[in-house]
């Protein structure tokens, strides 16, 4: 190993990359701007809609009720609702959206009502319809008040105590520590993006430092100076782990100010849960923001380091196979799937930690950044997924270098 | 100095089974001699010089480049080898400082030691003027020219050309051909593969004709000449060769 060369390799990749358009807008601009973007643009949309849906008057068309004033009466005035005049069939009416939900009263309703016997209201709505989902809610709502108000009334007019049909009250009590509730709800969702973080931040300089130099002529080039191949090997190495570890810290900063300064900006906003996943949805839904232990930010850091030498030694290994920028990208998109399936079962509840799944790479990593994220150091597991991953990341370097040896791969026609 | 002896280098193919790119390939170049191979694509041109440049380890033989073993210290051949072909491009987002500098480095000059050849080899080679501008901007002259310094940047001993007039127009092929001259007049060790008869006859001052991964004449022009009974370059070939069919049968493959 000759230090100097594999520092001079590594600095010329790491000018050469700042100069690349591509390698700049997947490592840089791209992990920069996606959390915000993601977070202002389609949160932003997002909250809108879902709150000009609440604030807007659910449509309701009233299916008979002739002979029951009051309760018509009584929709009719609250400000929830907008009452319809049927023109045509009001299921039609629903399926195209001119009305949320329809609510077809019983003949006698509030003759029955008076008199004892039990009636059934049918509210009508369109199934996995965001708006006639609300509307139904906002009509079961009313109608379970004014069941209330009649179970009370019953009740005063016999002379009884309303602790009749309430014998007990029944309450929540959180024990968890803040952290282990910021750490359940985002510890899931943030070891899944740094891996896919990681993973994207290394594959454009692989390929380009690999395919991309044998496309353009400059591999032989580079060949041909005395440098043994593996302080090459080396300095292309360092250069893909710079871009990989560079697009996780970018990404991260850029999350944590997202949060910081999205969350106060939109902390009136409520059911932004399903924007940009947990992160942020628990942030705005629970009102508060999910405190993660800083320990546990860092051990996630010291767990991604091997992580993000397997990828750059798998991504280099696998883009020096191919001829041409083209031809390792078809490479490694697929491989993006190997990456994602195992980081989304340990996103999964009741995926946990034992000695087979520290033992699974990736699945290993998601796992324990769960854990070590929401304050549990589980040491004995922490050092076999340390130990195991620096062994499968030694294993590639070594693939990689032994590549870079063979003719018929550097000098493939 | 280059000494080959009995080079071969053997290729694994799925349908055709084992190749010879270069079989039982013997020569030897002198400092101040240019040594010119000539071949048709595919005779074992690259292959041979590219085992020289130590890119590829010979499957058996050996060869001594400017004093080292190519198989046992590939580096300290390449520390003395400046090797040039169509297939050694730029770094396109480098500039041509930057490029050249790079080599320096790679071959342990000193930044200052950097410094001063870039400046001298600027002058000889007029390249001041794009010296500072990335090299994917470049016409062809300059990217020779770019080449040609990062080739001599550590001063070697020995020269490898591997067609490095190919698909270049005419003034920038004479300018390649007259540098080739020069590195002769500086005392270098000059080998120069092509499939150009009229380049061979101008520059060469000893003639190898390969075919089918086999050396099989050498010699000077005049000797050449003599033994085949012919005038013209291209006549010599041929018979050399074995005659049009065996050229063109060696075209199929």
């Amino acid at each position: 190993m000759n230090w100097h060369h594999i520092v001079t390799i590594y600095l010329k990749e790491l000018r050469d990359s700042l100069r690349d358009r591509r390698t700049l807008i997947s490592t840089i601009v791209i992990p920069t701007l996606v959390m915000p973007g993601l977070f202002f643009g389609a949160g932003a949309v997002m909250t809108k809609v879902v709150k000009q849906a609440r604030d807007e008057a659910t449509s309701v068309v009233i299916v008979g009720g002739a002979d029951s004033p009051g309760l018509v009466r009584a929709i009719k005035d609250d400000k929830r609702f907008r009452v319809v005049e049927p023109a045509g069939d009001f299921k039609t009416l629903i399926s195209e959206k001119k009305v949320r939900v329809a609510v077809e009263l019983p003949a006698g309703f509030e003759a029955a009502l008076r008199a004892g016997e039990v009636k059934t209201v049918t509210i009508f709505h369109y199934e996995g319809e965001m708006k006639s989902g609300m509307g139904a809610g906002e009509v079961e709502k009313f109608l379970r008040a004014f069941r209330d108000k009649t179970v009370e009334a019953r009740l005063a007019d016999r002379g009884l105590p309303l602790a009749l049909i309430k014998p007990f009250e029944t309450t929540r009590q959180n024990v968890a520590p803040p952290e282990k509730v910021g750490g359940n709800i985002v510890g899931g969702f943030i070891p899944y993006l740094i891996i896919m973080l990681c993973f994207t931040g290394a594959m454009y300089p692989a390929i380009d430092l690999t395919a991309g130099e044998k496309e353009r002529g400059t591999m032989e080039t580079l060949l041909c100076s005395p440098v043994n191949r593996l302080n090459i090997v080396l300095g292309k190495f360092l250069m893909v782990l710079t871009g990989s570890l560079a697009t996780i810290a970018l990404s991260l900063a850029s999350m944590t100010l997202t949060i910081l300064v999205g969350g106060n900006l939109m902390s009136a906003g409520k059911g932004m849960g399903a924007m940009s996943g947990g992160a942020a949805g628990a942030k705005s839904g629970s009102g508060f923001i999910p405190f993660i232990d800083p320990v546990g930010v860092l051990g996630v850091f010291a767990m991604i380091a091997p992580v993000a030498v397997l990828f750059a030694a798998v991504l280099l290994a696998v883009s020096l196979f191919a001829k041409s920028y083209k031809e390792a990208q078809s490479y490694v998109a697929p491989l993006i799937f190997v990456i994602i399936l195992p980081a989304m079962i340990g996103m999964l509840p009741g995926v946990e930690l034992s000695a087979k799944t520290a033992l699974v790479p990736i699945l290993n990593l998601s796992l324990v950044c769960k854990e070590m994220l929401s304050g549990v150091w589980n040491w004995g597991y922490i050092a076999i997924i340390f130990g195991s991953t620096s062994v499968y990341a030694a294993a590639a370097l070594a693939v990689t270098v032994r590549m870079f040896n063979r003719e018929d791969v550097i000098f493939r026609a | 100095m280059i000494e080959a002896h009995s080079l071969t280098k053997t290729f694994r193919d799925k349908k055709r089974g084992e190749i010879y790119a270069a079989r039982d390939v013997s020569f030897t170049v002198a400092p101040g001699q240019i040594y010119g191979l000539l071949g048709a694509n595919g005779a074992g041109k690259t292959t041979s010089l590219r085992m020289l440049a130590t890119l590829l380890k010979p499957t058996t033989g050996s060869a001594v480049v400017a004093g080292h073993d190519v198989v046992a210290a590939p580096e300290k051949v390449r520390a003395n080898v400046g090797f040039l072909a169509a297939s050694t491009a730029l770094y396109g987002r480098l500039t041509a400082r930057e490029m050249i500098a790079y080599f320096g480095a790679l071959n342990d000059l000193s930044p200052a030691e950097v410094r001063a050849r870039i400046k001298r080899l600027a002058d000889e080679l007029d390249m001041h003027e794009f010296l500072d501008r990335r090299c994917d901007k470049f016409s062809t002259g300059m990217k020779q020219k770019t080449s040609i310094a990062r080739t001599l940047i550590h001063d070697p001993a020995v020269m490898i050309f591997d067609e490095p007039t190919l698909g270049l127009d005419v003034m920038t092929a004479r300018a390649i051909v007259k540098f080739v001259r020069d590195c002769r007049a500086r005392g270098k060790t000059v080998i120069y593969s092509t499939h150009v008869m009229s380049e061979v006859e101008k520059l060469c001052d000893v003639i190898g004709i390969i075919h089918g991964g086999r050396l099989v004449a050498e010699g000077t022009l005049a000797q050449l000449q003599e033994r085949f009974a012919e005038r013209d370059m291209e006549e010599i070939f041929v018979k050399a060769v074995g005659g049009e069919a065996a050229l063109a049968a060696a075209a199929k493959i």
